[in-house]
């Protein structure tokens, strides 16, 4: 119990004082989660529109190979990240172990296939409703699957919400990519592993509640917006 | 000076004008009829639904498909607009076969309207604006007004399309269908689950319509309906066309048992 009372007080010191490390480290997680999402919305909302409107051959194999990427362990995707990037690996000459450009590229690979499968399914259910019309219009397939991603814009909030959930609460694969180096890869999840394994409970714990709370107003934030599109009644 | 060169290009300009506009009619393509349906069969899971239909339309005005529900009617008319895959040559529209270009010739309606989750007024613009990239042009919002106008819906186009009445909504689908400028006109029982004033301001739009020369084939379930609106009537039954004929002859004359038990109201099966 003393650990929370001392966790909870120093993590409200720490966010009133505007603890510089604090804000460097939130403000890591945040643009290197928030790019991975942008990277994995910009491939993942056409490969899951595409998967479901689209015949080609294979859609299947896709749909469900993207299903089953939903659940791709952090860890496995940081070392197969590490190999590629490691001086030793294909892409060693760009020097991208141990930068944030690194943590970014394994949680865009972490979310992505989220990202496409979670946007296939709302997309392929919105197709079915709208199927006959748009075939009716006689419309390209690409202005059907911008079509089907404009009016499900709503609903999709919550797949980008998921991914980036997903993004800002992993350890694995920004650990073994990024390395948890102070000032350069320290993000919040890092550097939680850390102190708990220096032992320093209570800081581990403040930044624990920081994360909490942030995840918790970007959810709801998220929440109020498709609230009030409802009322609006984009139904 | 300036009056007399300008005199001067306009006469050597406008025979030149004369003919590119000439040319550009005679370019305009040939009208989709005679519609002319043989040997129409569709099958699901072994299961005939239409039994070997045929059929020729060369009636301008409103054709309506009757018949109680489950005689193929809403098949029918998706089978025409090529919604649902039909043999070859079994549909041709003016001696040709189904194809987008004669397909993007016409618009069809469905009972239930299917209209997107955007305002009343972007409902619209979707079907004007061949591209969402292109910027809204003001004549294209013109022509938006001038459909929304003529539609009763101009107050109501800053609304989500979906929160309208059932009525307006249908009301929407018909504009919609209207602004893409069809030759063909196709509608699945747009009255089916409607008042009888929504059924009189739809009716009228219809009529509007076919006045400009847009072939409708109205599929209903409807006597009443059929007798308002009938140039012609395709009576179906168990998915067989049991009776064709012009409208007048059908209601005062029907040849087929079928057909006279349902305008009399009697229980078909």
């Amino acid at each position: 119990m003393q650990d929370f009372s001392t966790a909870f007080s120093l993590a409200f010191s720490l966010i009133f004082n505007a603890d510089a490390d604090l804000i460097e480290i939130i403000g890591l997680s945040l643009s290197v989660s928030f790019s991975a999402v942008f990277f994995s919305v910009a491939v993942g909302f056409p490969l899951g529109a595409v998967t479901a409107v689209v015949r080609f051959p294979g859609r299947q194999v896709l749909a469900v190979t993207l299903n089953a990427l939903m659940g791709l362990p952090p860890v496995v995707v940081g070392l197969l990240v590490y190999l590629v990037i490691s001086r030793a690996g294909p892409l060693g000459w760009m020097n991208l172990l141990y930068s944030p450009t690194a943590m970014i590229i394994a949680q865009s690979i972490l979310i992505t296939p989220i990202i496409a499968a979670l946007t296939r399914q709302i997309i392929e259910d919105l197709h079915k409703e709208y199927d006959e019309q748009l075939r009716s219009f006689c419309l390209p397939e690409s202005r059907i699957v911008m079509t089907l991603i404009w009016d499900a814009r709503y609903s999709l909030i919550t797949v980008v919400l998921a991914g980036f959930g997903r993004a800002i609460a992993e350890v694995g694969a920004v650990i073994v990519v990024g390395g948890n180096i102070d000032h350069l890869t320290r993000v919040m999840t890092t550097a939680i592993a850390l102190e708990t394994s220096k032992g320093d409970l209570s800081l581990a714990l403040a930044l624990g509640i920081i994360l909490l709370i942030l995840a918790l107003s970007i959810n709801a934030a998220a929440y109020i917006l498709r609230n009030s599109a409802h009322r609006s009644a984009h139904t | 000076m300036q009056l007399l060169i300008f005199c001067a290009t306009v006469r050597i300009v406008q025979p030149i004008l004369d003919i590119m506009i000439k040319f550009k009619s005679s370019m305009q393509p040939l009208s989709l009829l005679p519609l002319v349906v043989q040997n129409l069969s569709y099958k699901v899971n072994e299961k005939l639904l239409l039994d070997n239909i045929n059929a020729t339309v060369n009636s301008t005005g409103v054709s309506v498909v009757l018949g109680a529900n489950g005689a193929g009617k809403s098949l029918f008319v998706r089978l025409l607009h090529g919604l649902l895959p039909s043999e070859q040559q079994t549909i041709k529209w003016n001696d040709q076969v189904l194809d987008l270009v004669i397909r993007k010739r016409q618009a069809l309606v469905f009972q239930k309207p299917i209209l997107l989750k955007r305002s009343v007024s972007a409902n619209i613009e979707f079907v004007l604006s061949k591209s969402i990239l292109k910027p809204r042009t003001s004549d294209l919002i013109q022509q938006r007004d001038a459909v929304l106008h003529e539609a009763g819906l101009f107050d109501q186009r800053n609304q989500p399309a979906r929160l309208l009445s059932g009525g307006e909504q249908q009301r929407l689908a018909l504009a919609r269908a209207l602004a893409t400028k069809p030759e063909v006109l196709l509608l699945d029982e747009p009255t089916a689950s409607l008042d009888a004033a929504t059924t009189f301001q739809i009716e009228t739009r219809l009529e509007l319509a076919r006045d400009k020369g847009v072939k409708i084939f109205l599929v209903t379930h409807d006597i009443a309906q059929a007798r308002r609106l009938a140039d012609d009537v395709m009576f179906m039954h168990g998915g067989r066309l049991i009776e064709h004929s012009v409208s007048n002859e059908f209601f005062n004359h029907p040849s087929s048992e079928p057909a006279k038990a349902y305008l009399e109201g009697r229980l078909l099966f």
